[in-house]
């Protein structure tokens, strides 16, 4: 595959607090804010960042499901809001699920090497406590197949996809090892929620993680093979950041010490209406990691930072073989071995990933990057990693839907 | 006729109240499922919802309504299921709206007695008056088939009065479900030595179809659970009363109040929880159980009193708690009841509660609030701890609180021994299930 034409930097990263049950200060019954909050929230805590909005080209913004959670359809017409620089700038939402802010990502970095702009805001956002979670199941169920899946289909429809892959991956591999995989996947990630005040679990004061995580599923409330540890939470959020080519950074202001760049990427699409392949593989995670790695040169012995897409605690053991930092079936081990804590070997998701920090679904991917940029740049001030010179890259893999839109991007820090 | 037979057709008096729409809603969401059973399709489901008021009524349906969506909501799983051969109903907001719409499809409403002349099951949840219970029993009984089966929710009314006055031949049991029937997991369950064999078996399938706990109670007025609260509640307003002579009335309602929540690790003061149940209730189970045990004195001035000023207690149909012995902000105690001045002394930590508290001394070392340990797995070693400490303390608080445990206890004792109850697990698990209480009062703590 052809390297990137020229070069691209991401800059001026923002978080928005992952707002949900878990917060203390989140209370379902009180008013809470509307989606344009945190879209202009996030756009304005990255627009701070630079000397002047009027130097942002244009806009990408992502999403999944907002006409469904809030009603709210034609969302880039919020990014005008955030600032009025940015009054008919060309701006242009993407969607593919749970995988949007990897789209997002990828169509902002494709506007800079189209040399039609020189700096992209791309915002990432969902807000998803407008309804329960019940009713939440049913709008997610939207990133599978309406009309094969959703009828045959569980009350919570896509915990039960990744509890089936579950329940196979247990027969293949073993329940106790896997089981014991998972929680101590739980228990990595909301010890690294537990250093990120944005966090969702932020305050979680859990005594006994290991123990929570190993929690019998409890099938005639929940799923079959997962329990509610095992599964990420529903949130309200938002992520920006800023794409720009070398003319754009000086534009912005920006030195190359706040930016990264990227190195390389691989996206695919798999087909919507088709089953997995191999429930205890993600297959397309494997591809288009395999692309990030084959633009690149790299490899997982190079990686010394990795974001994945935990929306489960099983995702985040498969997520981990379908990219080559352990083999088929050894995705538990790995995370055993602790080489995927905060100081281990390949920090995993050191802002607490989906389990701990979050997941506003159309937002994650932006949020994925925006970690990259804080840690490649030693601003991730409490969760921060410390990036081995030897492996100096950091990879970040966003996964839409059962595994079918994945972006794996592969950034440096900027030199 | 088989259990699922009877359900096809039940009627239930006095639905409105606030036992009443529990037992409504309870009644409708087992009829919705089996109404839903593939063999069932063809037969007709009915439920007569029967109460004097016609507001009521209408609050009744509107609260059915909000409940059901909302027990959709938590059994959606089961509901896929149920609803899996309807192509129509995809997402979970189809099922759940299609079980609403079943469940409110087979009640009927009404002030006439005469709509339920075909039930097979009649639920009677009326106010606690004998005369009245045994009137309106006696005019359904006249309207039904001799077939029909009674089950009565009193709480104290021995049930071989009724069965005798309203001439029912054994086809009324005793099925005291506790407040709200909907989520407290208990049911007294009360036969008398006429009670015909299939309403008995009948309580029981109901009891594992609804998920509540039976514990079975002999036919002695208030049973086993308003025999425990009766007794303690008049042993606190008593209580009270000794401690006004240095703190004042309202001063002797504040500390009993204080030290049966907190020191007996409840949770609700025991002033609280007669508000809760109703202040004229409270006050009517003590007449009635006092009225068939003439030896033991248990009635209290202080209800009279409270019932002529008209300061009663009892929730709002929002469900927010009515000023009684207390005064409430949000559902949390603010102020307490002076009877005298027939106003409410605001709690001031800053000045005579907060003195009051000083009195009452410091809480033992090993104190946990009873929210703080309701869901602890190592609830009764941290008991045992705390009510050591408790009864080796000198403070007031200490001391008050252990007599009303060793009150609590010998009430309980009592029960066994009088034979109201079978067992002393009996009178625990009545406490534990009914009143939320973390430890049976017959225990080793004091």
């Amino acid at each position: 595959m052809s390297k990137l034409r020229k070069k691209v930097y991401l800059t001026a990263g923002y978080n928005t607090v992952s707002f949900g049950t878990g917060r203390k200060e989140f209370n379902p019954k009180k008013p809470r804010p509307g989606i344009e909050h945190y879209i202009t929230e996030a756009g304005r805590g990255s627009i701070a960042q630079i000397n002047d909005a009027k130097n942002i080209d244009e806009g990408v913004i992502s999403n999944f499901m907002a006409a469904r959670f809030c009603k709210q359809g034609n969302l880039a017409g919020f990014i005008p809001e955030i600032d009025p620089a940015l009054e008919y700038k060309p701006s242009t939402r993407v969607e593919g699920a749970c995988g949007s802010g990897g789209m997002a990502l990828v169509t902002a970095m494709k506007t800079v090497l189209s040399e039609l702009a020189d700096t992209v805001l791309t915002i990432g956002v969902e807000v998803q406590n407008t309804v329960k979670a019940i009713y939440g199941a049913d709008i997610l169920a939207g990133a599978g197949h309406y009309a094969s899946e959703r009828k045959e289909g569980h009350a919570y429809f896509f915990p039960a996809k990744f509890s089936d892959r579950a329940g196979v991956y247990y027969q293949k591999f073993g329940y106790e090892p896997t089981r014991k995989g998972m929680a101590l996947w739980y228990e990595q990630m909301i010890k690294n929620a537990r250093k990120n005040p944005k966090a969702q679990e932020y305050q979680n004061s859990i005594e006994d993680l290991f123990g929570a995580g190993m929690t019998p599923p409890n099938p005639k409330a929940f799923v079959e093979n997962l329990n509610i540890y095992d599964c990420s939470k529903v949130s309200d959020g938002a992520s920006a950041l800023i794409f720009a080519s070398e003319e754009g950074l000086k534009r912005l202001g920006i030195n190359k010490k706040d930016a990264i760049e990227v190195v390389g990427y691989g996206q695919c699409e798999a087909n919507l209406t088709k089953q997995p392949e191999d429930p205890t593989r993600l297959l397309t995670t494997q591809k288009a990691a395999e692309k990030a790695y084959q633009m690149t040169g790299l490899g997982p012995k190079d990686i010394g930072l990795l974001e994945v897409h935990d929306c489960f605690t099983i995702t985040g053991l498969l997520a981990l073989e379908a990219a080559g930092f352990a083999e088929y079936g050894k995705g538990a081990a790995l995370v055993e071995s602790g080489k995927t804590r905060i100081d281990g070997e390949i920090p995993t998701n050191p802002g607490g990933g989906l389990i701990g920090f979050g997941h506003y679904v159309g937002g994650t991917g932006v949020r994925q990057a925006v970690d990259c940029i804080h840690e490649l740049t030693g601003k991730a001030n409490g969760y921060q990693v410390k990036i081995n010179s030897n492996r100096p890259y950091a990879m970040m893999i966003s996964m839409g839907g059962n595994d079918k839109t994945v972006t794996a991007m592969i950034f440096k820090k900027a030199e | 006729m088989t259990f699922d037979e009877r359900l096809q057709n039940v009627a239930i008096i006095g639905a409105a109240g606030k036992m009443g729409s529990g037992i409504s809603l309870l009644l409708a969401q087992e009829m919705a499922r089996l109404k839903n059973r593939p063999e069932n399709k063809d037969k007709n489901y009915k439920l007569y919802l029967i109460d004097v008021n016609l507001d009521h009524l209408a609050g009744l349906q509107q609260y059915l309504k909000s409940q059901l969506v909302k027990a959709g909501e938590k059994a959606c799983v089961m509901l896929r299921q149920m609803y899996k051969d309807r192509e129509d109903l995809v997402e979970n907001q189809d099922c759940i709206n299609q079980y609403v719409e079943d469940a409110l499809s087979f009640i009927r409403t009404g002030t006439d007695l005469s709509i339920a002349k075909d039930s097979k099951v009649i639920f009677e949840a009326v106010l606690e008056k004998k005369d009245l219970k045994v009137d309106l029993l006696k005019k359904i009984d006249n309207l039904c088939g001799r077939d029909t089966l009674y089950l009565t929710n009193t709480s104290s009314i021995p049930i071989n009065v009724l069965n005798k006055e309203a001439n029912l031949n054994g086809r009324i049991i005793g099925f005291h479900f506790y407040n709200p029937p909907a989520v407290q997991k208990l049911a007294e369950l009360i036969s008398t030595d006429s009670t015909v064999r299939e309403l008995k078996d009948f309580s029981m399938e109901l009891a594992k179809r609804l998920n509540k706990k039976i514990v079975p109670s002999n036919d002695i007025a208030g049973f086993v659970g308003n025999g425990h609260f009766l007794r303690d509640g008049l042993y606190g307003l008593r209580e009270a009363k000794k401690l006004a002579k240095d703190y004042t009335l309202p001063g002797g309602f504040y500390i009993i109040n204080k030290i049966s929540q907190d020191l007996l690790v409840r949770p609700m003061g025991i002033l609280q929880l007669i508000d809760y149940v109703g202040v004229d209730v409270f006050q009517s189970i003590s007449e009635t159980v006092g009225g068939y045990i003439p030896g033991e004195d248990l009635k209290d001035d202080l209800l009279k009193k409270m019932y002529d000023k008209k300061v009663l207690g009892g929730q709002r149909s929002d469900g927010s708690q009515k000023d009684g012995f207390l005064k409430y902000d949000k559902n949390r105690p603010v102020g307490v009841y002076d009877i005298d001045k027939g106003e409410y002394k605001l709690f001031d930590p800053q000045g005579w509660s907060g003195e009051i508290d000083k009195k009452l001394g410091e809480y033992p070392t090993g104190f946990f609030a009873w929210r703080n340990l309701v869901a602890d797995p190592k609830k009764n070693d941290k008991l045992k701890t705390f009510f050591q400490n408790l009864r080796s303390s000198n403070t007031l608080g200490a001391k008050l609180a252990s007599a009303y445990l060793k009150n609590s206890k010998e009430i309980g004792e009592k029960l066994v021994k009088t034979g109201v109850a079978k067992t002393s697990e009996d009178v625990n698990n009545v406490l534990l299930n009914g009143f939320y209480h973390l430890y049976g009062p017959i225990n080793d703590y004091i």
